[in-house]
């Protein structure tokens, strides 16, 4: 359930990244204060360790289909909220970086849905709550496939909200949410059930490894949970305002570009004067905004010649096959660039 | 400098998990000295090395490296004196760029950029790795990467060097040149291995341990000779001193 | 699914590019972290049926691989593997999508159309230019990028500790799995039984082994505290690189490129 750079808006993609850094920089200092070094190597390696454990599949039961493990609850349970979330995040950037896993922008994204909730909810309130600390077998496996479902709908939703509040994807917020909720329980069940497996075969073969874990940061003390609230009315203030923006300006940047340089009222005024000054005005007809098929948004642009969906599709046939030629010349125009530049390189 | 480098008097360690590793182990090498030592698995080889530099506590004895007695207090001083090598080079080499790893102990030890430089550059030298300055680790071979993990123990002045089981792994040119390299250190050098053939090229003398215990202690020729002792802790003479299964002829 | 050696050969050479050298390769990291930055952000600000004005931002993947005589092929096979992706997610818009966009002769094309091409050229350019950036960056260099654009040290040290133990781990937790996959035969025995040992003890060796690490850091006199030499600086090269692409970048995205070219050309326009 990466989110990927394509289907996000730079408003949304960037307050994540705002909320993932801050989050980032606040574990940063609490993991730096409260473990000893030793944890320093061990999140790296346990890092790498998830790594190249979600490359190792298993065949789910009962489906035939296969799966690998998501990592995010048995790091949190291994080495507590702070240094699993940083884990985590490590993780993220080498996949966004390496392997398009996500994407640099929807890194915040990733980063918040697939770190933030597994060690910062699922772990302390719900898998340390039920597991306690000296959990039977069915009892660890109860506490972590609820932890880990929990988890994964709370990241699931999360993308839904991030995708439908960017506006790419034209899925409709139920639909996507009825897609992705049930696959989620599905996942989470899953991972909760490997998770619990790991955890229970490293509890009989070496207990000193799960017992570090539950040590370092005991939840449900009282700065964790001012922390999360704060995280919690932050994210919703900030969520509210990206909502806010993506129905009065679809386009916060466009929006934003528009009112910086005043290139609306330039065009209106020197309407077709100068070619360049036509083309601009021309693209602005061609795509106003999101609510270009709305007769109402044609006729509030004035005289952006938007006079309806069909009467439109005609009228931008010309403007479309203009686009199509000059795309493809401006494709061969960059490769010839590159090639002329390699040829030279290879010269020099 | 005192006479005696390593001083080690009825050491004793027990794991968390009850298994008693080292039992009593006295021993003493002197400065200068190729000392090997040797033994099954599980005769507490390494824990007795990680007991050299302070990693590890002893549950009683005592333990001198030079002039002091290893404390909380001189732990910094005495893992500068004493270098340690760990078996698996990958373990050893945990910074980006090799430049990066051969630093890392100079910079711990707060010593100013430039001299820093100068150090790694010419330790690096010194191992035959100048050329690998800046790659990474991951992009070098066994015998590259233990030369290197040399390098960053190298780079500290150590007195003392510890190194444990060196050429496990290696392919034979890069165990000949590496046993070539540290033939030619003038450090006080303590081995465990069970490459028995380089005991007997590098080293004077040869400690066994046994079940936690010092079994032998003496002249590596002495002890390779002793073919009962060798039956009991589960060791055997090193091929170069076996007659030739083919021509018949001994050494 | 990939397998685990495939992954590891693409990451070492993805990795070995870096090492390369050349203009761009020489250019200090953070302005190549930033141009990035700008280069992403501005590609996806564009709204979702704009598909002609996205080509122009071919020129800067293009001219920064050249440039950086990145592999050509080897950068396009890369983006191809992720294009199936990016067409499943965007499939869902000509179905939810059906509002008539534009009308070419007898074909009829709905916006959703338009926007799953969309989608599929973002892919394209966004993931173009975030390997790219690693091509002639380099892990290494990014993250000190990060750490002097202000990333806590704690997390930059975790990145390359991570970063250092991949091949390591990946190389392990390969083997262990072609011994069980060698081991059941071409059954489906793959199941959970056998994965939660196996990657339990994949677990307790790599915790065995990040304790080997930290003996071996404590041994070099580790205190907690990472020392790093900067090797270069932020110079009018970078300056006048982060500005100029930035401007290119403000520029593509005011103006339709696309359609001021084919305009030019097909003569539209009196």
């Amino acid at each position: 359930m990466h989110m990927a750079d394509a289907l996000l808006s730079p408003a949304v993609g960037g307050t994540m990244w705002g909320v993932a850094a801050g989050t980032i920089a606040y574990s940063s200092m609490k993991v730096k204060k409260e473990l000893d070094d030793s944890k320093v190597p061990l999140m790296g390696v346990l890092g790498a360790f998830i790594f190249a454990a979600q490359m190792i599949n298993f065949t789910i039961p009962a489906t035939g289909s296969s799966g690998h493990l998501g990592g995010g609850l048995l790091l949190a349970i291994l080495l507590g909220p702070y240094a699993a979330f940083l884990t985590i995040a490590s993780v993220l950037v080498v996949q966004s970086l390496f392997f398009a896993d996500g994407g640099i922008l929807a890194l915040g994204c990733n980063i918040f849905n697939l770190g933030f909730f597994p060690a910062f909810i699922a772990y302390p309130f719900i898998y340390r709550k039920i597991a306690g600390s000296q959990p039977s077998r069915t009892r660890l496996s109860i506490a972590a496939i609820i932890a880990a479902v929990v988890g994964l709908q709370m990241g699931a939703f999360s993308v839904v909200l991030e995708t439908v509040s960017s506006g790419i994807s034209s899925l409709p917020f139920s639909t996507f949410v009825v897609l992705m909720q049930p696959i989620h329980l599905a996942i989470g069940i899953v991972e909760g059930l490997v998770t619990a497996t790991v955890v229970s075969f490293v509890a009989a073969a070496r207990p000193e490894i799960i017992r570090a874990g539950n040590d370092p940061v005991t939840p449900g003390r009282l700065p964790l949970r001012n922390v999360l609230l704060s995280f919690l009315a932050a994210s919703l203030l900030i969520g509210g305002i990206v909502s806010w923006f993506a129905s009065e300006n679809p386009d916060g940047l466009e929006w934003a570009i528009a009112k910086v340089t005043g290139t609306e009222e330039v065009t209106g005024t020197e309407e077709g004067v100068h070619t360049i000054l036509a083309s601009l005005q021309e693209k602005i007809a061609f795509l106003p905004d999101y609510s270009f098929k709305q007769e109402a948004a044609g006729a509030a642009e004035g005289e952006n010649n938007v006079d309806g969906p069909e009467g439109d599709a005609s009228g931008r046939l010309g403007t479309s096959v203009a686009g199509g030629v000059g795309a493809l010349i401006s494709l061969a125009l960059a490769f010839g660039i590159g090639f002329v530049l390699r040829r030279r390189q290879q010269f020099a | 400098m005192s006479h005696h480098i390593v001083e080690v008097k009825h050491l004793q360690h027990i794991y968390a998990d009850g298994t008693v590793a080292l039992q009593d182990v006295s021993l003493t090498i002197h400065h200068g000295e190729s000392v090997a030592i040797i033994g099954a698995n599980g005769a507490g080889k390494s824990t007795l090395l990680l007991h050299l530099n302070g990693y590890l506590t002893a549950n009683s004895g005592e333990i001198r490296i030079g002039d002091f007695p290893l404390t909380k207090k001189t732990l910094p001083e005495i893992r500068r004196t004493v270098g340690m090598v760990f078996q698996d080079a990958d373990d050893q080499l945990f910074m980006p760029t090799v430049f990066d790893d051969v630093a890392f102990g100079p910079f711990n030890l707060g010593l100013p950029v430039d001299e820093v430089k100068q150090r790694v550059k010419a330790v690096l030298e010194q191992v035959g790795a100048a050329h690998l300055q800046e790659k990474p680790p991951y992009h070098l071979s066994g015998g590259e990467k233990k030369r290197v993990a040399i390098a960053t123990v190298l780079s500290m002045s150590p007195d003392i060097l510890v190194m444990d089981e060196p050429t496990s792994g290696l392919d034979p040119f890069a165990r000949r040149q590496l046993m070539g390299l540290l033939r030619d250190f003038q450090h006080t050098k303590i081995f465990t291995s069970h490459d028995l053939d380089m005991v007997v090229e590098l080293c004077q003398r040869t400690i066994v341990l046994h079940k936690g215990i010092v079994k032998a202690d003496g002249p590596t020729l002495e002890i390779f000779n002793d073919d009962a002792l060798l039956a009991e802790c589960r060791l055997e003479k090193p091929l170069s001193m076996q007659g030739c299964p083919v021509c018949g002829k001994g050494r | 699914m990939r397998s685990i050696d495939g992954a590891v050969l693409d990451l070492k050479r993805l990795d070995l590019l870096a090492t390369g050298d050349s203009v761009i390769h020489r250019l200090d990291a953070r302005a190549k972290v930033l141009t990035t930055l700008v280069f992403i952000v501005t590609v996806v600000s564009f709204n979702r049926y704009e598909f002609t004005a996205l080509f122009p931002f071919f020129i800067y993947p293009v001219v920064t691989a050249s440039l950086g005589n990145l592999p050509g092929g080897y950068i396009v096979r890369k983006i191809i593997m992720v294009i199936p992706f990016a067409f499943v997610v965007g499939m869902l818009n000509p179905i939810f999508d059906r509002e008539l966009f534009v009308r070419i002769g007898p074909f009829a094309i709905t916006g959703g159309w338009i926007s799953c091409a969309s989608i599929i050229l973002r892919t394209v350019l966004t993931v173009g230019a975030a390997f790219i950036l690693v091509g002639v960056t380099g892990f290494l260099s990014v993250c000190e990028a990060l750490e002097r654009l202000g990333t806590p040290r704690t997390f930059t040290v975790q990145l390359l500790f991570l970063y250092r133990y991949i091949f390591v781990l990946t190389e392990e937790g390969a083997r262990a799995s072609r011994a069980r996959e060698l081991r059941s035969c071409g059954r489906k025995g793959l199941g959970l039984a056998s994965f939660g040992p196996l990657i339990g003890h994949l677990l307790i060796r790599t915790w065995l082994r990040a304790e080997r690490i930290h003996m071996a850091m404590l041994a070099r006199g580790f205190t907690g505290e990472f020392h790093s030499r900067q090797v270069s600086g932020f110079g009018w090269r970078e300056l006048f690189y982060v500005a100029g692409w930035s401007a290119v970048f403000v520029v593509l995205r005011m103006e339709n490129g696309a359609q001021w070219m084919g305009r030019l050309v097909t003569g539209v326009l009196s």
